[in-house]
């Protein structure tokens, strides 16, 4: 903790963790929070504990491992525990949905598949009603957002709302930052956002609420900077807010007040400058932070008038400031001020290289080479220049001891490298340049750093021709012969050097010259011949000229020119010189280096090489570049184009290739005509054909976890194959029925588990359980207010009368309808932002904006459908109150929950078991399970999680009624669970229920050790009037491939007032086929491997000429009914999956071509095949289809 | 999002961290070192805010602690203020006119707080008294979970490991009594003669 590794007792954290005690697993939690990471080894055992502790009971548990998960969650973690956090979103406890909201957000970073399947209910979560939950919400939304923001766009409206309507300045300010995001992608917004947002910033107190507004304002100025003609008014209002904030005492509203400063200059550059006086004020706060802030301000508010004025002004305060790094930055700044936009501030470039001469000394800068390559960027680019640049250069050469001072940081030297280039390459220039040459001769020059020195010979060779030349023409040969001596006699200094290129360099010169004076000797003129070795021009390139080289046609570079890979490596290697050198400018120090390496022949040839291509087309390029060498072709030649150019250069055409070049070029004309020189200033040559289009692609880290999260939200998944494993929750469902559902689930965990204790306390679990159910009812009837809040906030229409029946319709054509949604949510937005409306009222827009598009009733939520249901119930249960009150709300409350489960169960049925499955594997700690999936019944007494419950009615007379489900063990291949719900209907007391079947040879009750095989089971329960319980029977089974009926008699005894009689009532128990299925799959795999491994060797297929169905639903109907799975849908076929619990596989292939279907089977088990198949047949055929429902 | 949250002494020692996103523990000693010299480096009229690295840092200095955040780019740096001021208020209302010293003997109380205060970086919960409310619950829990009479190994390492200092091996058994007594569920003073038959010899 306090910084020292505690990584040995990681081990040791995790049982803490696992304690029961509150007080040891809260320590347990923060010590992980505190020490765990990525690569703790130990965390992998942590998974299953961690679930345990989000589904316990006490809140406070819970909080604290998702307090620890949010700190050392890992993508492993991530995806085993998405399903537990996403449930606990819809926890009653705000404490806990808030902490899942903010948790949701790091899991969808370790786990981008997960964000699709919990959008929905984190959007829901908006409109929460509990302050935090949706501040926590906003949050986590507008963190996503700004990451990705088009996938966003359409949630505008609902923040727009929040943003309007609400209070709470912490939500406030991140709302305002998401539309800060969104706003560059919708210009439309920006207009919408202008007005609240000025209302804002007049109205609030908070400085950082109106920080925040202010940055977006201007960020929604950016985005709609054209086109708009009265926003001016709301940047002068930002910026004199600016200013309030920069003149604050506060040093911290200073600092945020430029900075947002400097954001408005990049667009409305006047607005700021006016406040100049300011910002130079600022330069002289004791705060270095703001007088660098201050410093990027006034980068961009020199103008052509006060350019010098602040230069000065800078020059003043670096002899003033007393840290050597602000110093620093200040140069850069002054030289980034002068230089930018391509000088284009500048009028007088004689001053702007005194402003360099004169920083040169400045002590102990590091910037040196920037100066350097300033000036030689100057004296190269601006002919006119070159003359007064040449002086100073040669002044800066004389005093170069000054320079060469002393301390270990001080790099101003490197300004001599640009002195001695200058002067040498425009030796004609200079006034004395042989006192130059004498200056560059001194010893003191030995102790630069290798590169200057090796400028230095190059130059001194430069300028000795030069003089030589100029000697010769007075006939001065003496002189001439002399200045050849001293350069013999000093030349050694630099071939002692123990630098290779200074060495060889200095060599060649002396050779070189050791030769002229032979020549001389005899008399000869040199100077002319001399003077031709370094003729020509040299131009700068531009950076981007390399890569712009368009490829020729018919090149294909990735193809071999040779076979045998390893020379081809080598050529490589050659290539890439080749190009180094004609890539980058000439002016540079690679270039400089590089030249003289060739020897003095081979300079020559190219000379003349080049002043014959300058006579030749100069698009030679295209057309005599060769496919297979033109690396090497090419780069030679553009050597030449450049020699090309300049001489074009010299009649005052420049040519610019880039549109950029020309642009600045027509300005820079303009300028010449106020400035004192005449100013050509050159973008750098471009290669023929190259476009000059930024490349601007996605730079974003592939590390980046939100790159991972760009996932288009409102478009849904065709099918589930895109739901991923472990969501229980399909993408498709709304967010209700997960939440019902995994309640349930537990519920009914629960309460087998009472029933098993039932003996024994039978009285009190009842009522318990009744207040369970209450409870559960209040859940629910919570829920549907929300939801019926949501409504009616959305005005959407409301049918009457919808059955049941169409309710389940209405579930299985979910997807349609929330594929519509989705449109209708796109056309909401365009109608939101569309300009007409006002900005100011939300609510009425939205009203407005839905009776606009009128919302199919088809498309009405599931949960109103629900809701409807329970009024209905409402109703029929009012006549009857008055008699049968406790009893009907016993069977309205298990009627709901049935209904419920019939919603979800399809869904239940194709992911949770294989949830279960895989949470299984997961390892784990040695925790005593009781997380659902692992605590399942052993003994068929007690009930198991049903992959699906759907009762039908067994029998019926005035007293009693049956209904019936069967349930498969997951565990056992011969066993199914018949659960019975038993119903007194009569006002009396009903006792000794005693249950009994005919066994057949296939089918035996289950009825215990003892008994003799034809007994009669008693239900181990009694009812009083009006009650109703459930008993669960198993049955053996031999075979499962048939359908069974079986008979059997249910007996009972009412006890009246008079005494008691005995009733008996038959019935048939239809246990179909689909009964022994289980309809899931451990691995999505195995579907294909099965249905390639040839193991399928029945085959059946079943045509139906008419279905009424639509094939969703229709495909929802087979899975709940028959117990399938949905392996894949594409558009109108599909592939089921489900096996018995023999373990024989059926798969499915049903396709729809108009009204007829066709449905393939493929089994490992014939009569099973056609059993299942005649079962979908009665299920689907609508003559024979008993709707199997209530 | 906050990146990271550290509080250290004017003299430069670390006393509470806390990271919401996972590093190697060297990482993380390198970045604190860094930061805290950087900050300890500024005059106080300076203003609070830093551009480190990639990330904008915002620290303010209560006392003799410096409380210093890390936030991404384009987070609001008066929000982040904001949110330290509300921790610093809520350490003030829970342990009454907090101190450094409440920080080092209670840290374990001040991360509590801060976990309610802030999660995953995110603020979590804006109104004080319904953080208070959730830290009293807690505590409460804590205080009638039943308390085991013998202490619990390993807790008694962990608490230890957390606040195990070799340059200040008093301070260190103070802490560690401490969490003795945290662990039997005691007043700390009665803690104090089990020290040496607990066998941690110092």
């Amino acid at each position: 903790m306090l910084g020292y590794d505690i990584s040995w007792a990681a081990f040791n954290i995790i049982e803490v963790m696992s304690s029961t005690k509150f007080t040891f697993k809260r320590t347990g939690y923060l010590a992980a929070s505190q020490s765990f990471h990525n690569e703790t080894e130990v965390l992998m055992l942590t998974t299953n504990m961690i679930r345990k502790d989000l589904n316990s009971q006490n809140i406070y548990d819970a909080g604290a491992a998702m307090t620890g998960l949010s700190c050392f969650v890992t993508p492993d973690l991530a995806r085993d525990l998405a399903n537990d956090v996403m449930t606990l979103l819809s926890s009653t406890k705000p404490y806990l949905r808030k902490k899942a909201v903010l948790l949701m957000y790091k899991i969808f970073l370790c786990f981008p598949d997960a964000l699709r399947p919990a959008f929905a209910r984190l959007k829901d979560k908006l409109e929460d009603l509990d302050p935090g939950v949706q501040s926590a919400a906003v949050n986590v939304i507008c963190e996503l957002a700004r990451k990705n923001p088009k996938n966003y766009l359409s949630l505008a409206p609902v923040f727009f709302k929040l943003m309007t309507s609400s209070t709470n300045n912490w939500m406030l300010i991140k709302i305002i930052k998401l539309f800060g995001a969104l706003t560059p992608l919708e210009p439309r917004l920006g207009k919408k956002l202008i007005e609240p947002l000025t209302n804002l910033i007049h109205s609030t107190s908070a400085m950082s609420l109106l920080y925040e507004c202010i940055n977006t304002v201007i960020a929604v100025l950016i985005s709609i900077s054209s086109g708009m003609p009265n926003h001016s008014a709301s940047i002068q209002l930002c910026v004199q807010k600016l200013r309030i904030l920069i003149e604050d005492s506060d040093q911290n509203l200073k600092y945020l007040g430029l900075l947002a400063m400097s954001k408005i200059l990049k667009t409305h550059p006047k607005s700021v400058q006016a406040h100049k006086d300011l910002v130079l004020q600022c330069l002289d706060d004791k705060d270095e932070s703001i007088r660098l802030r201050a410093l990027d301000l006034l980068y961009g508010m020199v103008s052509k008038k006060n350019l010098m004025e602040i230069v000065k002004k800078l020059m003043l305060h670096m002899d003033k400031a007393e840290g050597t790094n602000y110093r620093d930055e200040l140069l850069s700044k002054i030289i980034d001020i002068c230089s930018q936009n391509n000088y284009q501030y500048i009028t007088n470039f004689e001053w702007y290289v005194s402003i360099l001469v004169e920083i040169t000394r400045i002590e102990g800068t590091k910037h040196g080479a920037l100066i350097a390559s300033q000036m030689l960027d100057v004296a190269i680019r601006v002919p006119a220049i070159r003359s007064f640049a040449v002086s100073q250069m040669a002044v800066l050469l004389d005093n170069a001891h000054m320079l060469v001072g002393n301390t270990q940081r001080n790099s101003i030297y490197e300004v001599l490298y640009a002195a001695a280039w200058i002067c040498g390459e425009f030796a004609e220039m200079l006034s004395d340049p042989r006192g130059t040459l004498e200056a560059m001769l001194k010893p003191k020059v030995t102790v630069l750093p290798p590169h200057i020195q090796g400028v230095y010979v190059q130059n001194i060779v430069k300028l000795y021709s030069r003089v030589v030349a100029q000697l010769e023409a007075e006939d001065n040969k003496e002189e001439a012969e002399a200045l050849g001596e001293l350069l013999v006699e000093k030349l050694p200094m630099f071939v002692q050097n123990a630098n290779l290129e200074v060495q060889d360099r200095a060599c060649g010169a002396l050779q070189l010259i050791k030769q002229l004076i032979k020549l001389q000797s005899k008399g000869e003129v040199i100077g002319e011949e001399l003077q031709a070795l370094f003729s020509g021009e040299l131009n700068p390139v531009a950076p981007k000229a390399q890569k712009k080289v368009p490829v020729p046609e018919g090149l294909d570079l990735d193809q071999w020119i040779n076979e045998p890979p390893s020379e081809s490596s080598s050529e490589e290697e050659v290539r890439g010189d080749i190009f180094v050198k004609s890539d980058h400018r000439m002016i540079q120090q690679n270039d400089v280096h590089k030249m003289p390496e060739l020897t003095e022949e081979e300079l020559e040839k190219r000379r003349k090489a080049r002043k014959q291509e300058q006579a030749n087309n100069p698009h030679y390029l295209k057309a005599t570049t060769p496919s297979g060498k033109s690396g090497l072709i090419s780069s030679d030649k553009y050597l030449q184009v450049t020699g090309n150019t300049s001489k074009s250069r010299k009649t005052k055409k420049t040519r610019k290739r880039s549109k950029k070049g020309k642009s600045v070029e027509s300005e820079s004309d303009e300028d010449s005509i106020r400035s004192v020189h005449v100013v050509t200033i050159t973008e750098g040559e471009m290669p023929e054909g190259a476009k000059s289009s930024d490349d601007d692609e996605d730079e974003r880290n592939s590390n980046d976890p939100h790159k991972a999260l760009n996932i288009d939200l409102e478009e849904l998944p065709l099918n589930n194959e895109d739901n991923v494993q472990s969501h229980p929750v399909s993408p498709l469902s709304t967010n209700a029925p997960g939440k019902v559902n995994l309640k349930d689930e537990k519920k009914k965990k629960r309460r087998g588990e009472k029933e098993h204790k039932e003996k024994t306390r039978e009285k009190k679990d009842k009522s318990r359980e009744k207040h369970k159910k209450k409870k559960q009812k209040e859940e629910d009837t919570d829920l549907v207010s929300s939801q019926l809040i949501e409504e009616k906030s959305k005005e959407e229409p409301v049918t009457n009368g919808l059955s049941p029946e169409s309710a389940d319709k209405n579930e299985q054509t979910e997807k349609q309808k929330n594929a519509e949604n989705t449109k209708g949510q796109l056309d909401d937005i365009e109608f939101w932002l569309s300009p007409n409306d006002s900005s100011q009222r939300p609510n009425s827009e939205l009203g407005a904006k839905v009776s606009s598009s009128p919302v199919p009733p088809s498309d009405l939520n599931l949960d109103s459908v629900k809701v409807k249901q329970e009024k209905e119930e409402k109703m029929s249960s009012k006549p009857e109150k008055t008699k049968k009150k406790k009893k009907e709300k016993e069977r309205k409350s298990k009627k709901e929950k049935k209904k419920v489960r019939e919603h979800h169960d399809s869904l239940l049925q194709e992911d949770s078991p294989k949830d279960k499955a895989e949470y299984e594997e997961a390892p784990g700690i040695a925790t005593p399970s009781k997380e659902p999936g692992s605590s399942l019944a052993q003994t068929p007494m007690t009930p198991s999680m049903p992959p699906a419950s759907k009762y039908r009615l067994l029998a019926e007379d005035k007293n009693m009624k049956l209904i019936y489900e069967t349930r498969v063990l997951p565990n056992s291949s011969n066993q199914i669970v018949v659960s019975i719900i038993f119903t007194n209907q009569c006002g009396y007391h009903v006792k000794e229920l005693e249950f009994n079947i005919l066994d057949t040879l296939n089918t035996r009750l289950a009825r215990g050790t003892d008994g003799n095989n034809q007994n009669s089971v008693k239900v181990p329960f009694q009812l009083p009037p009006g009650t109703t319980n459930e008993g669960q029977f198993a049955f053996d089974v031999d075979k499962v491939v048939m359908p069974q009926m079986l008979r059997g008699t249910f007996t009972y005894m009412i006890v009246t007032d008079g005494g008691s009689t005995h009733e008996k009532l038959d019935f048939k128990l239809h246990l179909p086929v689909s009964a022994y299925f289980i309809g899931s799959m451990y691995k999505r795999d195995t579907f294909t491997e099965l249905l390639s491994s040839g193991d399928l060797s029945a085959k059946n297929t079943l045509i139906l000429e008419r279905v009424d169905y639509e094939f969703s639903h229709m495909l929802s109907k087979i899975c709940f009914h028959c117990h399938f799975t949905v392996v894949e849908q594409v558009a109108l076929s599909a592939s089921l999956y489900s096996r018995s619990i023999q373990g024989d596989h059926v798969c499915l292939l049903a396709k729809q071509v108009n009204s007829k279907l066709t449905i393939d089977g493929k089994s490992t088990n014939s009569q099973l095949l056609s059993s299942i198949l005649d079962e979908v047949k009665i299920l689907l055929n609508p003559t024979e289809n008993v709707s199997p429902c209530e | 999002m906050l990146q990271f949250m550290l509080l250290f002494s004017r003299q430069g020692k670390l006393r509470l961290q806390k990271w919401y996103v996972a590093h190697p523990d060297k990482q993380k000693k390198k970045i604190t070192r860094e930061l805290i010299t950087t900050i300890l480096a500024r005059k106080p009229k300076m203003c609070s805010f830093l551009e480190w690295k990639d990330l904008k840092i915002v620290y303010k200095r209560y006392a003799s602690l410096y409380f210093c955040c890390a936030i991404d780019q384009d987070d609001n740096e008066l929000l982040t203020l904001e949110i330290i001021h509300r921790y610093v208020e809520l350490l003030d209302k829970y342990f009454g006119s907090v101190c450094e010293l409440d920080i080092i003997f209670n840290f374990e109380k001040a991360y509590f707080i801060l976990d309610e205060l802030l999660l995953g970086g995110e603020i979590q919960e804006t109104s004080k008294k319904n953080v208070l409310k959730a830290i009293a619950a807690q505590d409460l829990l804590q205080e009638t979970s039943p308390s085991s009479s013998l202490p619990d190994w390993n807790l008694t390492v962990i608490l230890h490991a957390l606040t195990w200092d070799p340059l200040e091996p008093r301070k260190h058994l103070r802490v560690f009594l401490k969490t003795m007594a945290l662990v039997k569920g005691n007043a700390s003073e009665d803690c104090c003669s089990n020290e040496t038959t607990l066998g941690f010899g110092y």
